[in-house]
């Protein structure tokens, strides 16, 4: 009856992952940090889309979606940056080079860095939200050419606290990129914006009109960064977000990560916000 | 209805069962067990539930002895078919942890008949392969034990109260997909079945059981029980245009009176044919260097189902039991351009509480628009 399965072979398995040996670690922050991975098997990995995710699989405890953090034009090196909050990630923190972990992906919707050539891009991102987006400040770095403004916003919870430190520094001193930080408290030094990332959007300059808004980072910083935006007169179909539910299988089998009528592992999680505004305003959707 | 209809004796069901096991099919159908009318391994005709019926209402379930000899003489019982393509536990590989060597399960290719499956259940089935064949990615397990399923399908002539699929358009007759069609020919005269084949497998499977070309009165009867069976159903439910009144009616007062109700236990989850949620656990055996992943049915009525960043996306039962059903009778349509409920009404039979979907969607209706008091309040503050 199915004569279509009949006569083909079965398609790869796609819950099952791939040995990745750690290459590197680097500690970010206090309970933060990112992996350099490559194929155990010395194949290539494969190549990914700013915004998406791996799922990444630890020997007989479990498996969580992580966002890759790396540069799309550099898929040799597999950047994975991710936070100690639990049971897995508290394991994988102890980790060190060489540990073989199994990696599954790339999987999900990517950030639309192609059909937003030529705008205004406003990357607003706070806390761990940075790291999903930096794939996707990459490729405008590189391109830089391909679009008008380019401005990220990034607010962490003190000056401590701020991830990718030393590329932010590096980013701020580029004369065609606006990149601004705030915290939400600081004692001390700290002489820079201190209150929440959607508060910086009333400060830069940009083109309503022509512009797109990428945002990531909790949903509640998503939520008044998007209406900040819409304040400002950006189009709500101008604007992204990266959404985060619970996953079990990425690929649209397990129902876990059903969000409306969504699944945020195929459908998103990069999804227009106009798509996705009931997540936002509908409690316990 | 179309020609090349068959009639086979009722005493000749034996040789169709034996056909199909001598083809090397095992085969799954209806039998007595638990109390109810499950679906298991078959031996022979005798063990299917031969002059049973059932009693069915919300939140009830009986067998009871029918007045005649009928082999389909009932509707569903709690099981499924899904569990013999979508198994409820099934390891997804083992991994040796030194090297992280991954062994997959190498998908046996089961040749299986599934003896009896409704037209709703039919549907249902295509459901699933939306879900898991004709999607992005296919699921490996399913592909294997789906490719070799023989349907012996059977046109309902008699329905239970829970039943509403003559609403939703998904019985009580079967419209092709099916290797063989049975309809039970059953009166005080005679026994027999119209049989009809929808396959290559199905046809020469039928020259090895006794049968005589169908007259035009087997026709006839067979039509007359399916209508009869179809204008019985007294409830209803308007599949359609529940999709977009479940999607604009998100706050209704609705979901938290039937929350007052519902006691989250997942039961209807469990027997809805079409409901495909699983999560994964993972084992490790005593050396410590030993691993496995095994998926298992999981439901949205769980707490722990939509955990995340140290909390629960939905933890109260009115979030949960919403998801269930704008899920399967509104979000379905989008994910798979069809709804997620065929009409089967196990899920109101097995709810201990006796929760009626087509009730809930039927209230809504009545108070369309109607936003309950906690989430105008929520709104204000936004
Ligand atoms: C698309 C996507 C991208 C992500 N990218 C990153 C990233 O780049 N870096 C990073 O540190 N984290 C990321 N996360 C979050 C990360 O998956 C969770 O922090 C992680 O699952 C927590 O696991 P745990 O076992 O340590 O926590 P526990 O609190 O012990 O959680 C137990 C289980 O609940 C589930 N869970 C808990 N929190 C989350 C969550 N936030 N999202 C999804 N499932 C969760 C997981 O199945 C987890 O194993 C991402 C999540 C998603 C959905
Ligand atoms: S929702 Fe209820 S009636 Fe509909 S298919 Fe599932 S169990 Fe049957
Ligand atoms: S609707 Fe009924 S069967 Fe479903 S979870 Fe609630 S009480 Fe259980
Ligand atoms: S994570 Fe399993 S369906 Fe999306």
């Amino acid at each position: 009856m199915l004569s279509e399965l009949q006569r083909t072979e079965l398609p790869a398995d796609p819950m099952l992952p791939r040995p990745y040996r750690i290459q590197r670690v680097r500690r970010e922050l206090p309970g933060t940090f990112t992996w350099e991975l490559a194929p155990a098997n010395g194949d290539l990995p494969s190549s990914f889309e700013p915004g998406q995710f791996n799922m990444v699989y630890v020997g007989g405890i479990g498996e969580i979606p992580v966002s890759i953090s790396g540069d799309p034009a550099n898929p040799e090196k597999m950047i994975h940056t991710i936070r100690a909050v639990g049971q897995l990630t508290r394991a994988m923190e102890t980790f060190g080079r060489h540990t073989v972990v199994g990696l599954r992906g790339p999987f999900g919707t990517p950030w639309p860095v192609d059909e937003i050539r030529g705008r205004d891009v406003v990357l607003v991102s706070g806390g761990l939200g940075l790291a999903p987006l930096r794939p996707a400040f990459y490729h405008l770095l590189q391109e830089r050419e391909a679009y008008n403004r380019i401005i990220l916003l990034y607010g962490a919870r003190d000056p401590d606290e701020i991830l990718y430190r030393d590329e932010i520094k590096q980013w701020r001193r580029h004369l065609d990129l606006d990149v601004e930080v705030t915290v939400d408290s600081a004692l001390g030094r700290w002489r820079g914006h201190v209150g929440v990332v959607p508060e910086l959007i009333k400060r830069v300059d940009f083109d309503p009109e022509r512009t797109t808004g990428l945002i990531c980072g909790p949903e509640v910083m998503m939520k008044y960064s998007a209406i900040a935006l819409i304040n400002r007169g950006v189009a709500a179909e101008n604007l992204y977000v990266s959404m985060e539910r619970n996953m079990k299988c990425a690929v649209g089998f397990c129902g876990h990560c059903q969000l409306g009528p969504h699944f945020v592992c195929k459908d998103g999680p990069v999804f227009r916000y106009d798509h996705i505004k009931s997540a936002f305003s509908v409690r316990e959707l | 209805m179309s020609h090349n209809r068959m009639r086979m004796a009722r005493g000749d069901l034996g040789a169709l069962i034996a056909a199909l096991s001598d083809r090397g099919y095992r085969i799954l159908g209806p039998t007595v067990g638990d109390g109810a009318i499950i679906y298991d391994e078959l031996e022979s005709d005798t063990d299917l539930p031969v002059g049973w019926g059932e009693d069915q209402s919300p939140g009830a379930y009986r067998l009871v002895r029918r007045q005649d000899q009928a082999v389909f003489g009932f509707t569903l019982g709690p099981h499924t078919w899904k569990k013999f393509l979508y198994p409820a536990e099934e390891r997804l590989f083992q991994v040796t942890l030194e090297g992280m060597s991954f062994q997959p399960e190498a998908p046996a290719g089961v040749k299986q008949a599934f003896f009896g499956v409704r037209a709703c259940e039919r549907q249902a089935l295509s459901i699933l392969d939306r879900v898991f064949l004709e999607n992005e990615h296919v699921d490996s397990g399913y592909a294997a034990r789906r490719r070799d399923t023989f349907i012996v399908a059977v046109n309902c002539t008699t329905s239970s109260p829970a039943c509403f699929c003559a609403s939703m358009g998904t019985g009580p007759e079967h419209r092709g997909d099916f290797d063989l069609c049975l309809t039970e020919l059953l009166t005080p005269k005679r026994h027999d079945f119209l049989v009809e084949a929808g396959s290559a497998v199905g046809e020469a499977i039928m020259k090895e059981v006794p049968h005589c070309e169908a007259d035009e009165a087997d026709v006839a009867q067979a039509e007359k029980q399916i209508e009869a069976t179809a204008k019985e159903m007294s409830r209803s439910m308007d599949g359609d245009n529940a999709a977009q009144l479940l999607s604009r009616n998100l706050e209704h007062p609705r979901w938290h009176e039937v929350a007052d109700r519902c006691l989250s236990c997942a039961n209807c989850t469990m027997v809805c044919p079409t409901c495909f949620c699983s999560t994964v656990e993972d084992t490790t055996d005593l050396t410590g260097d030993h691993a496995e992943r095994w998926r298992r049915w999981d439901s949205c009525f769980n707490q722990d189902f939509s955990y995340a960043a140290g909390g629960h996306a939905r933890s109260s039962t009115m979030s949960r039991y919403r998801q269930w059903l704008t899920h399967k009778l509104s979000g379905w349509h989008e994910q798979f351009g069809t709804s997620g409920c065929v009409g089967c009404g196990r899920c109101i039979t097995w709810c201990p509480v006796g929760i009626d979907l087509t009730e809930e969607v039927a209230a809504i209706r009545a108070a369309d628009g109607a936003v309950a008091a906690t989430s105008k309040a929520e709104d204000c503050h936004a």
